[in-house]
């Protein structure tokens, strides 16, 4: 199999959150991304960061059916964790900045912004879900989020029956949809 | 109770759990029910929103996971690279390869401390003076090659020079009256200057001079070229101006961001200065540390204003005290007996030269300010 098979394999991979080619993108990359982070003011801890990050940007990708890959991979996450650190960087107001790059960067300031605009909408839902409280975080979690059936969750919760339980989600499901609206439509 | 079947319904729908009939049932009641139709669909789309989240929490455990198998590897390292964990982290991975390391480090220390010392950014807050701190090492590293130099030019006839005086801090000043030797400069330049001040010029000439007014509020301060050595310029080739610049005007600065004298052009951006101080504005241009107290001229080589310091987190953000501010500086230097010599004489001949002649001209005029 020659690279860019390879790499689309991964993709595809990665697509279906397979554990294996998060391995091999994992150990193929994250010294890459490790040396650029440290190399530029950063530690450890932000390699791991930015490295785990730019994964999920690159998952973002991946899931997208018009997705087409026009460069090696490897170019593809230095050039996102590049974009990622140097925003962070801004943010901690190391200001003067410029990159000793010892890779080649492509333009990825498109699929940086839309990923933070996802991550915005996923803090609006995750601080809606702390907001609502308990026992309708974990509800709703086992719901929506690790799909259980009703009939688990009446028992795991200790309601009398599946319609009880059924019940009890809704009435914590308004409250979610509600707190997660008013925020969410702030960044629209 | 029927918002409960709708939501339940709307769930089966978009989990692709209907069967055809109900499915069709089901759409078509949408089809005739705004209302229902509403509520289905923005059911749905919270649903997209929920399942893109709970994919994406999925997501970050796995990688998690795998971050964890790895560190267990040893290929990630999740060690605080900071203190005493980082050398020993550092120690433990490179322990060979110091050794030989060491001896060379010992011999580039020594050279390169001086040019490290420069580029350390300082602690930033959200407005910084620009005042550039001489590293210590690089006082030392100074008066090292002072003594080799001194060393050096032992066998050649010796001609009396000036001893060279150490200095903690660079900053730029520029000359007002040329008869008795004033100069404007930041008030927060001369807080650095606890035993002594010194005026330099382009050339590496070093004079003694004096504060002889300071002023925190408006960040201004006026010294005195004391040094009988220091040779008088020619009139000044650029008039202060008293009114304001205007927004968008284009501006250049003339300082000493390094130990060479350094030109920049920017443009007025804002009539006020930072959180709406009146007393500066804001220019789009970059400046650096060393650069507070330089002069802001205008295309007609009239000076419009005095390089105070930036904001940290935006780019190109630089406040300026508006040049107005230095004749109330005057006013107030009159009142005490010996300064009221003090007199702004200028010879406007920038008006209508090109930019490099109005450098030429100017160079002479904007000095270090040093001290220790």
């Amino acid at each position: 199999m020659n690279n860019i098979d390879l790499d689309l394999d991964l993709l595809k991979g990665l697509a279906k959150q397979e554990s294996n080619a998060i391995d091999q993108i994992y150990r193929s990359n994250f010294k890459m991304v490790q040396k650029l982070v440290l190399n530029n003011k950063g530690n450890a801890d932000d390699a791991a960061d930015i490295f785990q990050e730019s994964m999920i940007v690159l998952y973002e990708k991946a899931i997208n059916p018009q997705f087409e890959l026009n460069c090696q991979l490897k170019t593809y996450i230095y050039s996102v964790a590049r974009r990622l650190w140097l925003k962070k960087l801004q943010q901690m107001q190391k200001i003067g900045l410029q990159t000793n790059d010892f890779e080649q960067v492509i333009p990825v300031e498109e699929d940086v912004a839309h990923h933070e605009h996802k991550q915005a909408s996923f803090l609006i839902m995750e601080n809606a879900m702390t907001k609502i409280g308990e026992p309708c975080k974990s509800l709703l979690e086992a719901f929506y989020i690790n799909k259980k059936q009703m009939q688990e969750i009446a028992i795991e919760f200790n309601y009398t029956n599946a319609d009880n339980a059924k019940t009890q989600k809704y009435k914590c499901l308004v409250r979610l949809k509600k707190l997660f609206f008013a925020e969410y439509k702030h960044i629209q | 109770m029927d918002d409960i079947l709708l939501i339940d319904a709307a769930e089966r729908y978009f989990n692709g759990e209907m069967n055809d009939s109900e499915k069709l049932y089901f759409e078509d009641l949408r089809k005739n029910n705004a209302e229902l139709d509403q509520v289905v669909a923005e059911h749905i789309y919270f649903l997209q929103e929920v399942s893109k989240f709970s994919d994406y929490k999925q997501l970050k455990h796995r990688i998690q996971e795998t971050a964890n198998t790895l560190q267990e590897e040893g290929i990630i390292s999740r060690m605080p690279f900071t203190g005493t964990s980082k050398v020993i982290y550092l120690w433990n991975r490179y322990k060979k390869t110091i050794a030989v390391a060491a001896s060379i480090a010992v011999i580039v220390s020594v050279l390169s401390a001086s040019i490290i010392a420069v580029f350390n950014p300082g602690k930033h807050t959200n407005i910084k003076p620009l005042v550039e701190k001489l590293k210590e090492q690089d006082v030392k590293y100074k008066k090292l090659k002072n003594q080799l130099d001194k060393l050096n030019n032992a066998s050649t006839p010796a001609v009396v020079e000036k001893p060279r005086l150490e200095s903690k801090f660079r900053a730029t000043g520029f000359m007002i009256d040329v008869n008795n030797n004033y100069l404007v400069t930041n008030a927060h330049v001369l807080s650095e200057a606890k035993n002594h001040l010194i005026v330099e010029n382009n050339k590496g000439d070093q004079f003694i001079a004096e504060t002889v007014y300071i002023n925190n509020e408006n960040d201004l301060a006026i010294l005195k070229i004391i040094d009988a050595d220091f040779k008088k310029l020619a009139p000044l080739p650029f008039s202060i101006k008293q009114k304001n610049a205007d927004l968008g005007e284009s501006v250049f600065i003339l300082g000493y961001p390094k130990q060479e004298i350094v030109y920049n052009e920017g443009y007025v951006s804002a009539q006020n200065g930072y959180q709406m101080d009146t007393i500066f504005c804001q220019l789009s241009t970059i400046a650096n540390e060393g650069n507070s107290g330089s002069p802001v001229l205008n295309k007609n080589g009239e000076l419009v204003g005095v390089i105070s310091s930036m904001e940290t987190n935006a780019e190109g953000v630089v406040f300026a005290i508006k040049s107005s501010n230095i004749f109330h500086a005057i006013n107030e230097m009159k009142k005490v007996k010996e300064n009221d010599n003090i007199k702004i004489t200028s010879k406007p001949i920038l008006r209508k030269t090109d930019r490099v002649t109005q450098i030429k001209k100017l160079q002479d005029y904007v000095f270090m300010i040093k001290g220790d």
